[in-house]
C-alpha cells in the first residue's frame, strides 16, 4: 500500500483579523450594518467577523468612487498600467498567503487555489495593465472614455479570480470600482483591499463591500453607479436585469450553466477520462462553466463509464489544506443541501446513482463525487444547475444528435467536445450555442479569451479584447 | 493471450489496423496528467516507505564503452550493500551491464538476491540482424543473466513493419529461456505518444515481461508523460488479456523526487498492485545516491556531504 502521509500546507502565513471593516476610500471603516461571521466549510470554526454595508455605507463607496474617477480616468493609460502591473507582482509575491486564505474560506483544495486560481488572478491582472495604455488600438476608435463608476457583485466559488476578472479590465479602462464579495468568502477580497494599500492605488479607485444580498442590491441599485457587472445565479440576474432596466447603466452578467461535454468514440479516452473529471469535479463543481452534463456516444458508453469510476476511486476527498486533496468542502451548508436535493430528485427521477466508497469527515460541508447514468434530457438533474460534484451521463449516436441535445437548455456558458478528428470539432463548435467551446480539454481559462454565456447564461463577455468593451463608453 | 490477439499478429495489415485502432493519446492532456500528480506531496512516513521501495526497484546499471570487470565489480557490491554504513538498507533489485560483462555480475553477486540484467540484441540501436540478435542474447543468457533487456527496431516500427518488430521480440523471447525480457521502446525516437501506446501493445502481445521506455543513450528518455502512458498500457493489456505486465522507465531519472513521482504515477494510474519491484523498475545509475541521501536525512534530519556516499 503507497498511503500519502498527510501533507498540510501552513496556515501560519496568513494572518487572519479577528474583525474585518469595509474599504472605501482607500481606509478600512466600519459598517453600520450587523457584521457577520465568516466559516471554514471545511471545518465550520468561525473565521472572523466581517462588518455589513448598509445603504448608507455602499452610498459613501459609491460617492468615494466618484470622486476618485476623476483623478484615475485623468490619469495617463501607461500610469494606470503602472499600478495594475505593481498590483499583479504583489500578488504574486503574496500568491501563498492568499491561496491559503482562500482555501480557508472557501473550502476548495490547497493545490487548486494555488496552481489554478492564484496564476489565473495574477496573469489577469498582468494582461489588463498591458492593455490600459494601448485602449485606442482595442477596435473602438481612437481615445474611447471608460464609464465611470462600476458596480459589481461576485460569487463564492472563485472569490479571488472573480474579484481579478471585475477589477482588473475595470482600472485598466479607467473605470473606479465598488466590488461586493459573496457573503461566505469575503476574506481574499479584503485582502486584496491591503494589497491595493501597498501598491498605494489611488484612495477611492477600489472600494470593497461586504455583505449579504441587500449590500448587492445597494450597490447595483445605487443611482450614480455607471454600470453594473455581476457573476452568479442566473434567478439573481434576472432581478439585477429587472432592476437596472431603463436605468442607464450598463449591464454584464455571467450566470448560470449547465453544460455538455461531448465525448465521440474517436477520442483519446484516458485524456477524455482525465477531461471529464476535471469538467465537473474541479472545485467541487461549483463552476457555473462545469462539464456537468456528460455526453457520450453510445458505442463507447460502457467501456468510459468504466474508465471513470476507476478513476473517481482515486479522488482523494478530505482536508482542502492537504496538499493531495483533490475534492475539498462543499462551501456552505445552504449550497450543500441544494446538491443534496437534486441528487436525491434525480434519484427519485429513476436515474441511477454512483460514487466511489469514499468517507467523509464528520464535520464541515461535504458531499461524494457523483455520477448519475440512465439519465434523460427530461430530468431535472439534466437540466438543472447542481453547482456541486455531481455529473449527469447521458448517451447519443450521431453527431446530429449531440448538438441537438448539448444546445436543449436554456444555458449557454460552455461545452466540451473530445474527438481525434479535427474536422468534427469545428463541426461542432459551429453548431454548439455554447460562449466556449473547449476541443479536448476543459475548463482551461486564459485571461487573452473572451469568456461569456448565450440564452441563460448571461450577456456580455470578460477577458480578452473583447472583455474592454464592457467598461468603456462605446 | 487470448486468441483473438493472437490472429491479430498474423500480418502487417492485421496488426496495423489494430495498433491503429487503440484510441489515441492527446499530448496536451496526458502531459497535463502527468504534471497534476507530479505535484502530489509526499512526505514524512510515506516518503520515508517510497525511499525504500524505491531503492528496492533500482536496476542499477553501467553500459559504457569503458565498463570494465573492476568497474562491475564495486558496483555489485554497492548493488549488494548500498550504504555500507547503514545496513537497513534494502538491496537493489538488479544490476544491469553489457552481455560480455555478464559472468562477472553473475559471479560478484553469487547468491545475494540481486539479479543480473543485460541488455542484448545489439543494443542501444538495434541495428543488426535477427542472429545476430538472437545471439547477443544467447551469449547473455548463457553466462547467467536472469533478465534481459532488448531493443525494438524503431526503423523498422517507424516504417510500418510491425510485423517485423513482433517476429523479432518473439524470436528473442525464445532465445531468454527463463530469463524474464524487457522490451525497449526507446520512446525518444517513437516521438509521438500514440506511437509509443502502439509500441508498448506491440510489444506486450509479442510475450514481453516488461516494457521499458529508454536505452538512456538517447533524450527523451523516461518522461513522466511516457511513464503514464506506458502504465495505461499494462493496465489496459491486463483488463484485456488477464496478462499481467512490468514497466521500467529507464533515463533521466536522477533525484529521489523524480523517482517518488514515478511511484505516484504508478500508485494513481496501473495501481498499487504494480509498486512491487517485481512489476516496476527503475533504471538508473546516479539516482542510488540521491536516494540514500535523503534517506539518511530522513532519519537523522541532515544531510551528509555526497563524500558520505559511496561512488562505484
Amino acid at each position: 500500500m503507497f498511503e500519502y502521509a498527510p501533507a498540510p500546507e501552513s496556515r501560519d502565513i496568513v494572518d487572519i483579523k479577528p474583525s474585518y471593516g469595509l474599504f472605501i476610500d482607500g481606509e478600512f471603516v466600519d459598517g453600520t450594518g450587523a457584521p457577520f461571521k465568516t466559516i471554514n466549510p471545511a471545518t465550520e470554526e468561525t473565521l472572523a467577523e466581517v462588518a455589513t454595508a448598509s445603504g448608507e455605507d455602499v452610498d459613501r463607496a459609491v460617492r468615494a468612487a466618484r470622486k476618485a474617477f476623476g483623478v484615475w480616468s485623468a490619469m495617463p493609460g501607461s500610469e494606470r498600467a503602472k499600478y495594475l502591473f505593481r498590483i499583479a507582482r504583489i500578488i504574486q509575491e503574496r500568491s501563498r498567503e492568499l491561496a491559503v486564505l482562500e482555501t480557508l474560506d472557501n473550502g476548495k483544495p490547497i493545490r487548486e487555489a494555488r496552481d489554478v486560481d492564484l496564476p489565473l488572478v495574477a496573469a489577469h491582472f498582468f494582461y489588463y495593465a498591458g492593455w490600459a495604455d494601448k485602449l485606442d488600438y482595442a477596435g473602438y476608435g481612437p481615445g474611447p472614455k471608460p464609464l465611470g463608476v462600476a458596480g459589481q457583485v461576485i460569487p463564492w466559488n472563485f472569490p479571488l479570480l472573480m474579484l481579478a476578472w471585475k477589477i482588473a479590465p475595470a482600472l485598466a479602462c479607467g473605470n473606479t470600482v465598488v466590488l461586493k464579495p459573496a457573503e461566505t468568502t469575503p476574506l481574499t477580497a479584503l485582502l486584496f483591499a491591503e494589497i491595493c494599500r501597498q501598491a498605494e492605488l489611488p484612495p477611492g479607485v477600489v472600494n470593497i463591500v461586504t455583505g449579504a444580498g441587500e449590500t448587492g442590491a445597494a450597490v447595483v441599485n445605487h443611482p450614480d453607479v455607471n454600470k453594473v457587472a455581476f457573476t452568479g445565479s442566473t434567478e439573481v440576474g434576472r432581478l439585477i436585469a429587472r432592476s437596472v432596466a431603463g436605468s442607464g447603466k450598463k449591464v454584464t452578467l455571467e450566470l448560470g450553466g449547465k453544460a455538455a461535454n461531448v465525448v465521440f468514440d474517436d477520442a483519446a479516452i484516458d485524456q477524455a477520462v482525465e477531461g471529464i473529471v476535471n469538467g465537473i469535479f474541479f472545485n467541487q463543481g461549483h463552476v457555473c462553466c462545469a462539464g456537468s452534463r456528460l455526453l457520450v456516444q453510445e458505442s463507447i458508453a460502457e467501456e468510459l463509464l468504466e474508465s471513470l469510476k476507476r478513476r473517481l476511486s482515486l479522488l482523494r476527498l478530505g482536508d482542502p489544506m492537504d496538499k493531495n486533496t483533490d475534492i475539498g468542502a462543499i462551501n456552505s451548508s445552504a449550497q450543500l443541501a441544494r446538491v443534496r436535493e437534486l441528487s436525491d430528485i434525480g434519484e427519485a427521477e429513476g436515474a441511477e446513482r454512483w460514487s466511489p466508497a469514499c468517507a467523509l469527515p464528520e464535520r464541515g460541508f461535504w458531499f461524494p463525487p457523483t455520477i448519475f447514468t440512465g439519465v434523460a434530457q427530461s430530468h431535472r438533474i439534466a437540466r438543472d444547475e447542481v453547482f456541486g460534484p455531481v455529473l449527469a451521463m447521458l448517451t447519443f449516436r450521431t453527431p446530429a444528435e449531440a448538438v441537438e441535445k448539448a444546445n436543449n437548455t436554456p444555458y449557454g456558458l460552455s461545452a466540451g467536445v473530445w474527438t481525434e478528428k479535427g474536422s468534427r470539432i469545428l463541426w461542432m463548435a459551429d453548431r454548439l450555442r455554447a460562449g466556449v467551446v473547449w476541443a479536448n480539454t476543459f475548463n482551461k481559462f486564459d485571461p487573452a479569451s473572451p469568456f461569456g454565456g448565450y440564452k441563460e447564461s448571461g450577456y456580455g463577455r470578460e477577458g480578452g479584447r473583447h472583455g474592454l468593451e464592457a467598461y468603456l463608453d462605446v | 493471450m487470448t486468441s483473438s490477439l493472437a490472429d491479430v499478429a498474423s500480418s502487417n495489415a492485421t496488426l496495423r489496423a489494430f495498433l491503429h485502432g487503440l484510441p489515441g493519446v492527446d499530448r496536451v492532456g496526458a502531459d497535463q496528467r502527468a504534471a497534476t500528480l507530479g505535484t502530489r506531496s509526499i512526505k514524512t512516513t510515506a516518503k520515508a516507505a517510497a525511499i525504500d521501495l524505491a531503492i528496492r526497484m533500482v536496476d542499477l546499471t553501467t553500459l559504457e564503452g569503458a565498463d570494465t570487470p573492476g568497474k562491475v565489480r564495486a558496483m555489485c557490491a554497492k548493488a549488494v550493500h548500498p550504504d555500507p554504513g547503514d545496513p537497513s538498507v534494502p538491496k537493489v533489485a538488479a544490476v544491469c551491464v553489457y552481455p560480455d560483462l555478464v559472468a562477472q555480475a553473475v559471479e560478484s553477486l553469487g547468491d545475494s538476491g540481486v539479479k543480473v540484467a543485460s541488455v542484448a540484441t545489439a543494443f542501444p540501436s538495434g541495428r543488426s540482424s535477427l542472429d545476430v540478435k538472437v545471439a547477443d542474447t544467447a551469449l547473455a543468457v548463457a553466462a547467467g543473466a536472469a533478465e534481459i533487456d532488448m531493443v525494438i527496431d524503431r526503423g523498422a516500427f517507424l516504417a510500418g513493419d510491425y510485423l517485423k518488430v513482433f517476429e523479432e521480440i518473439t524470436a528473442i523471447k525464445a532465445a531468454c529461456g527463463e530469463a524474464h525480457l524487457k522490451v525497449i521502446l526507446e520512446t525518444g525516437e517513437l516521438a509521438t505518444y500514440d506511437n509509443v501506446r502502439r509500441a508498448s501493445w506491440l510489444a506486450m502481445m509479442a510475450g514481453g515481461d516488461f516494457i521499458k521506455t529508454s536505452t538512456g543513450k538517447v533524450q527523451p528518455a523516461a518522461t513522466p508523460s511516457v511513464t503514464l502512458i506506458m502504465l495505461e498500457a499494462v493496465r489496459d493489456f491486463l483488463a484485456a488479456t488477464g496478462r499481467k505486465v512490468g514497466v521500467k522507465p529507464a533515463g533521466g531519472i536522477r533525484t529521489t523526487k523524480d523517482a517518488i513521482k514515478m511511484l505516484v504515477l504508478v500508485n494513481e494510474t496501473a495501481g498499487e498492485d504494480w509498486l512491487h519491484p517485481d512489476w516496476f523498475r527503475l533504471g538508473a545509475s546516479t539516482l542510488l545516491n540521491d536516494l540514500l541521501m535523503q534517506r539518511q536525512k530522513m532519519a537523522t534530519g541532515r544531510y551528509a556531504g555526497s563524500d558520505y556516499f559511496t561512488l562505484d
